[in-house]
């Protein structure tokens, strides 16, 4: 796996260059796994960008007003209506799931099978509870008349966009939470120290998967950032 | 190159955890507060992009990647930023043909014509009852 190199390696742009202009691999010291995983962040990434583009036409366009999002995701606490509070929680319960990813990816490096596996797991119900949320926020915002075609608050482009865009992201959330539950489960039962093989590939895992999968999470709450400050705040 | 994972001490994480409450509490009170225009904005993509930063940075070990890596994933984002800028044009351009041609200063309500009023006119004319 490991490509032992007699010529140390170069740092900074020098290194980006000879890197680049190296044979066999231009990623030096990153597991092939990892770099497939950055290329597909930096995809979705692309994905994620069109449908804020997409957004950004429907709204500079139009002529009818756009619905005030302050007032439209607010939630009423002992009657008192507080603006955007479930978005905002969500927000926090989102970012503390990326806490504990990281630190299961630091458990994973040092062999603490047990550590590693919980922190999995609290990421995983983590992310279960914010989908839990999200469906809530649907399932209001549809009773309150929100269709994609139309709604009750101004422009009609408001629902088409906050559908596709949090539903996507929604769906991003939710095949995240599966493979945590999986990777929780094979780490927790020690397959990465057994050299157990994985059901659907029939490969060995390694406990850098474990930072593969962090990666993918982390890209999660990043998206999350630009639609909290581009489709709610804004 | 020993080992190929990344490991770093758990009050880094920590830190950094703390920093991203703390900058999603600023731009959550941006909202709360009721800033408009200008501070609104500005503080609303400042606070984006530095929690953008410091997730990529960090939880996503970018600083301690090698910069074949980094300019790979860096580098070709700036194409986001061009598409933005021709969209704007566009959508601007869409908004004064809208405003010129269909806007009538009333909310748009009828989504439907029924086929019976679309034809009535020509059937007047040709004088076929």
């Amino acid at each position: 796996m490991a490509t032992t190199s007699k010529i140390p390696l170069k740092d900074g742009m020098d290194g980006f260059v000879s890197d680049w202009a190296s044979d066999q691999r231009a990623f030096k010291g990153v597991p092939w796994g990892k770099a497939m995983m950055w290329i597909f962040l930096l995809s979705d990434t692309f994905i994620f960008s069109c449908f804020l583009i997409a957004y950004m036409t429907a709204r500079w366009s139009t002529v009818e007003p756009w619905p005030n999002t302050s007032e439209v995701f607010s939630l009423t606490v002992n009657g008192v209506s507080v603006p955007l509070l479930l978005i905002a929680i969500m927000t926090f319960i989102l970012i503390t799931s990326s806490g504990t990813m990281a630190m299961a990816v630091r458990s994973g490096y040092q062999k603490k099978r047990k550590q590693a596996g919980a922190l999995l797991f609290l990421t995983a119900v983590l992310g279960l509870s914010f989908v839990g949320m999200q469906a809530f926020e649907w399932s209001k915002l549809i009773a309150e008349g929100i269709r994609p075609w139309e709604n009750p608050f101004g422009a009609r482009q408001f629902g088409s966009v906050f559908f596709m865009v949090t539903g996507f992201h929604g769906i991003h959330v939710s095949f995240g939470v599966l493979f945590l539950f999986i990777t929780a489960r094979k780490v927790l039962r020690g397959d990465y120290d057994t050299g157990r093989r994985g059901f659907f590939t029939w490969q060995k895992g390694r406990y850098e998967i474990i930072e593969t999968l962090g990666l993918y999470w982390h890209f999660v709450d990043l998206v999350w950032v630009f639609i909290f400050a581009f489709f709610y705040l804004w | 190159m020993a080992q190929e994972g990344q490991e770093h001490p758990i009050s880094t994480y920590l830190w950094v955890w703390i920093l991203l409450f703390v900058l999603s509490a600023c731009s959550y009170y941006v909202d709360f507060a009721g800033f408009q225009g200008f501070t609104r904005w500005s503080l609303v993509i400042l606070f984006m992009f530095l929690k953008a930063y410091f997730i990529c940075a960090v939880f996503m070990h970018m600083v301690w990647e090698r910069m074949a890596l980094v300019l790979a994933l860096f580098i070709p984002t700036f194409a986001i930023i061009v598409f933005v800028g021709i969209m704007g044009f566009e959508s601007d351009y869409t908004q004064l043909g809208r405003k010129v041609f269909f806007d009538t200063g009333k909310p748009a309500t009828v989504y439907a014509v029924p086929h019976s009023e679309v034809h009535k006119d020509s059937h007047e004319e040709k004088g076929d009852h």
